[in-house]
């Protein structure tokens, strides 16, 4: 039984959530991963043992390869999608209320 | 202190409210004229909706298209299912991302809430795979930033393994 602190602060990091946000389309290896983040490999290993401790990611052994997965139930996956959702609908609802002050100083005409 | 609240319920659901400082015809104008949806649903900073029909009818049509201004964009269709004018719009979405995420059931009501409006908007939570084709997307400002901060944290030396 993991402790929600760790799954909270693994997913603290943006880094760390774009990662995620990869495996969630799929199995990857670290020099796969490596690739898109212009990270070096020793860089993305420790993201990926903290996403591990945090039991967010698997991984497997396949001859000298360690491709990850993101784990089931997907919990990360969940919490980075929400995250976003709700700071695109904040990015609008911000921009409705500049448009809405217009329409009612229009009205008020 | 944030005006938005989002919370999952169930297994199916997000639900989000957010209060406006208007009335609820005016709030409710801006989420189904075309003109108006234009000027604020749009996304991360520097995205445009170049397309967008919105026929404010039950079976009408809804098709948003949105651009980045450098060749990325993607689109939305969806039809009106109900609309009780200024109080509430129920309608179904997908995105295509370029396939069809399966369907979004949208509930939105608006309601006078002293000089302004409490909106409350319940949406189908999509499956895990549609939310990682959406987190791919190029709409993932939490994406873009994480890769602005890598270039930063690239530059700056400190990824050095």
């Amino acid at each position: 039984m993991r402790g929600l602190d760790a799954t909270f602060s693994a997913l603290s990091d943006p880094t760390r959530r774009a990662i995620l946000a990869r495996l969630s389309l799929g199995e990857a290896t670290v020099m796969e991963l490596a690739q898109p983040f212009a990270m070096t490999q020793p860089a993305v290993s420790r993201h990926l043992k903290v996403l591990e401790s945090a039991g967010l990611i698997t991984r497997r052994i396949e001859g000298s390869k360690r491709p990850c997965r993101i784990a089931p139930h997907g919990i990360a996956e969940l919490d980075a999608w929400l995250s976003q959702l709700k700071s695109a609908l904040t990015r609008n609802y911000e921009r409705l209320d500049q448009l809405l002050a217009e329409m009612t100083t229009e009205e008020e005409r | 202190m944030s005006k938005l609240t989002l919370k999952t319920e169930g297994d199916r659901w997000v639900v989000v409210t957010r209060r406006f400082a208007a009335p609820s015809e005016t709030v409710f104008r801006a989420h189904t004229e075309p003109k108006l949806i234009q000027k604020w649903l749009l996304g991360p900073g520097g995205w445009t909706m170049p397309v967008c029909i919105s026929e404010a009818k039950p079976g009408g049509k809804i098709r948003f298209e949105w651009s980045d201004g450098q060749g990325n964009g993607f689109h939305l269709t969806g039809e009106y299912v109900e609309l009780d004018p200024f109080r509430r719009i129920v309608h179904v979405e997908r995105m295509h991302l370029p396939d069809p995420t399966p369907d979004n059931q949208v509930e939105t009501r608006f309601e006078p809430d002293g000089d302004g409006t409490l909106m409350t908007m319940r949406m189908t939570l999509p499956d895990a795979e549609t939310r990682a084709a959406m987190l791919a997307t190029g709409m993932d400002q939490g994406m873009e930033a994480s890769y602005a901060r890598l270039e930063e944290m690239v530059g700056a030396g400190e990824m050095a393994g």
